[in-house]
């Protein structure tokens, strides 16, 4: 019988596989090079604050209910009162954020987006600059000041225009009237929340 | 046929022990942290039967009753569930909250099971005042130390959800059959709540 002859296939695949890795240039996996760590961080920070989320996502649904021209505006409107915010509280002392205020900003978008509440253009533009103004003054007391801080706040704020688009002209388009329902539904979800957020500011007090 | 046998040599037996001995802790159950926070609460409200069956039974007399009740009543109970839920919290005393939670799923399963259509107020104000019962137990049971505001959304969402899950089942309302099996689900949900009003008396 005669012996199978040994094939020179893995030895190949090793040299060139060495020879890839060889050739390899760096990877940059961590963005130090690029400069764009900074703002990766600023997106994934409100990608995984829920307390920020939420608000800016309710925001949203109250803004595609009320139609693409509401959604416009709270696309511009809430990251820029956002950016200025944290700008200022960068500049200012640290405050930790008020757990009645954060509950009370639950309610309010929640208890809006589940009554299908009318409210006219400017008010609701003062609702998306108040929200921004006030989360990102947090945002910013919890920042440092440096160079990276200002890339920081542009992946934030890119961050809140993305949701606020995808989440606003997602509701817009809706037609079917369950759909709005359960649009609804959802805002009743956070005021919910809400009311329990409260319950447990108190009784942390 | 002969059977493979498993080999392990002693190389690769002292390795294993090796690396076992290098292993690090794994970490896999933080004492306080957001993920917990929001597990724990979507867990709350499907650990007991009792909360699930009268929630469930919202979601099967919404689907009954039909719009605007569908949406209506699934809405009122998170709503009011959570407000119960604070006054839990604050550590406002309710009495009988047994009974009432107990007496919630008897009632909310007999509307299922008899077709009991009342105006829609008067069905948002029932299931509103047992929402209050459900809630109390939960925010005063919530445990210590976890993400409140996670915790919080959790538990809504597994509210929501159970609801849902009544509303599915009760798609089947519009066959004659199905109208039958949703009042036979009814049926059982005010059984559960006889057992438990029996099991609070005791």
């Amino acid at each position: 019988m005669n012996q199978p002859s040994k094939s020179r296939l893995p030895l190949c695949a090793f040299a060139g596989f060495t020879l890839l890795m060889w050739a390899a240039v760096p990877a940059e996996a961590h963005l130090n090079s690029t400069g764009m760590g900074p703002f990766y961080d600023g997106l994934i920070h409100f990608l995984l604050s829920p307390e920020d989320i939420i608000p800016v996502f309710g925001l949203a649904l109250l803004a595609g209910l009320r139609g693409a021209h509401y959604g416009r505006r709270a696309l511009f409107v809430l990251p820029i009162a956002w950016l200025l915010g944290a700008l200022a509280g960068i500049t200012s002392f640290a405050s930790a954020p008020h757990p009645f205020i954060a509950a009370a900003w639950f309610l309010l978008v929640g208890g809006l987006v589940a009554a299908d509440a009318r409210l006219s253009l400017r008010t609701s533009t003062a609702l998306a600059g108040l929200l921004g103004l006030y989360h990102g003054y947090l945002n910013g007391t919890g920042m440092g000041q440096s160079l990276s801080t200002v890339v920081v706040l542009l992946g934030l704020v890119f961050a809140i225009f993305v949701i606020v688009a995808l989440v606003a002209a997602f509701v817009v388009q809706l037609r079917a009237s369950w759909t709005r329902i359960a649009v609804r539904v959802t805002g009743s979800w956070i005021a919910a929340s809400g009311l329990l957020m409260l319950g447990w500011a108190v009784r942390t007090r | 046929m002969k059977k493979p046998r498993l080999c392990i040599s002693p190389g690769n037996l002292a390795l294993a022990v090796l690396l076992l001995l290098c292993a690090q802790p794994a970490l896999a159950h933080p004492q306080k942290g957001e993920a917990v926070g929001f597990l724990t609460g979507f867990r709350h409200p499907i650990s007991g039967l009792d909360h699930v069956l009268a929630m469930v039974a919202v979601g099967l007399w919404g689907a009954q009753l039909g719009a605007p009740a569908i949406w209506l009543l699934p809405v009122a109970f998170p709503m009011v569930m959570a407000f119960g839920g604070m006054l839990g919290l604050m550590g406002v005393p309710i009495p009988g909250i047994e009974y009432g939670i107990a007496l919630s799923a008897i009632l909310l399963g007999a509307a299922v099971m008899f077709e009991y259509r009342p105006p829609l107020g008067l069905a948002a104000v029932l299931v509103g005042f047992f929402a209050i019962f459900h809630g109390h137990a939960h925010g005063t049971e919530l445990p210590p130390g976890q993400s409140a505001l996670l915790y919080s959304v959790g538990f809504v969402m597994a509210t929501g959800c159970l609801h849902a899950l009544g509303i599915g089942i009760g798609t089947v309302h519009r066959w004659e059959w199905g109208q039958k099996a949703v009042r036979v689900a009814g049926a059982l949900v005010a059984t559960g709540g006889a057992f438990f009003l029996w099991k609070a008396i005791a």
